[in-house]
């Protein structure tokens, strides 16, 4: 008989945590169809030389990392100097995707900032965006030796992100053989 | 006092009328040239399909933001292309995940969200029968006990009749 009172209250506990649990969620990481498929090609000329092209084909047997990146987007600014930092590492090849933006400002900004990318393709109408699933700026794409994409982080990468899951997984990478 | 009352039923019908008629708001002004009124109105269904993933709770079709137009720039191009409408969706789930599109496809993972509102129902109606009868049993009294609540009511309002 006591439990007819315990039913309404098992309810209400269940929906609480059922909504607890949905308000920790972040709506805005969707996840990617991407991870474990292969990178998506784009063939585009570097942002400080038009002529010299830049295609994820060349990358084939390198660990490599796109960054999507704008000189439009502030919280690109606050990120930059992780991006500095990740520049120095070994077994990771650093390269830029200008998305959305103007050559000048760009590369203004680079000069003043410091260029941690190996190369930057220079992506004006983000037709290579769209491709790889970009809905806003940093994006970074972990690709590994085999030109698949193993890793995506939405929004700019923070120290937790850096030590608790990209260099393990870069070292891990790092360790596939080809 | 006739004349107010009369001025603010005129203009409460324009407003209602004028908010009916007005079509839903493009979120731009872009001009596309369609071969064929089908064509116009593929896109126009793919748009209202599609979700925009900045604003996440507007299609692309109602959005202003930069994403959304190069969606639609997107599928304008792939409808000009001559793509089916299931080769353009699934252009976009390739790259955004089920996410965009608003009504997503019932698969394992989803199988949750689309019968999930019909298990609950079916829960609360099973809980409604048996609540139901419970309170009919609440209601039946055996002979005795009528017995006792007659001479209760006797014993205090004097004719139970």
């Amino acid at each position: 008989m006591k439990m007819r009172f315990l039913w309404p209250l098992t309810l209400f506990a269940l929906l609480a945590g059922l909504l607890g649990i949905g308000l920790t969620l972040d709506p805005k990481k969707v996840d990617s169809p991407l991870i474990n498929k292969n990178a998506p090609a784009f063939d585009l000329g570097q942002l400080n030389d038009s002529t010299l092209h830049i295609s994820p084909d060349n990358l084939k047997g390198q660990v490599w990392m796109l960054h999507v990146w704008a000189s439009w987007c502030s919280v690109c600014l606050g990120e930059h100097p992780l991006i500095n930092r990740l520049s120095t590492m070994q077994g990771l090849t650093l390269v830029g995707l200008n998305y959305k933006d103007d050559r000048l400002a760009a590369l203004s900004w680079l000069n003043k900032l410091g260029n941690p990318y190996q190369a930057v393709a220079f992506d004006p109408e983000g037709k290579a965006g769209l491709d790889w699933g970009v809905y806003g700026v940093p994006e970074s794409y972990l690709i590994d030796k085999h030109g698949v994409i193993r890793y995506k982080e939405v929004g700019p990468i923070n120290d937790t992100v850096l030590k608790e899951t990209l260099l393990p997984l870069i070292a891990q990478l790092q360790a596939e053989t080809l | 006092m006739m004349k107010h009352l009369l001025g603010l039923l005129f203009v409460s019908v324009f407003i209602i009328t004028s908010a009916l008629v007005s079509s839903p708001a493009m979120a731009a002004i872009e001009v596309h040239n369609f071969k064929s009124p089908e064509n116009e109105a593929r896109y126009q269904h793919l748009i209202d399909e599609l979700r925009c993933l900045v604003c996440q709770n507007q299609n692309i079709a109602d959005s202003n933001a930069g994403l959304a137009y190069d969606l639609r720039q997107k599928v304008y191009e792939m409808i000009q292309a001559g793509k089916s409408d299931t080769e353009i969706l699934n252009y976009m789930v390739e790259r955004y995940g089920d996410f965009v599109l608003y009504r997503p496809p019932v698969k394992g993972y989803t199988l949750l969200l689309w019968f999930g509102p019909f298990i609950l129902l079916f829960g609360a109606v099973v809980l409604l029968i048996r609540f139901a009868r419970q309170r009919k049993d609440l209601e039946v009294f055996d002979e005795a006990e009528l017995q006792d609540i007659r001479t209760l009511l006797k014993q205090t309002s004097g004719d139970p009749k």
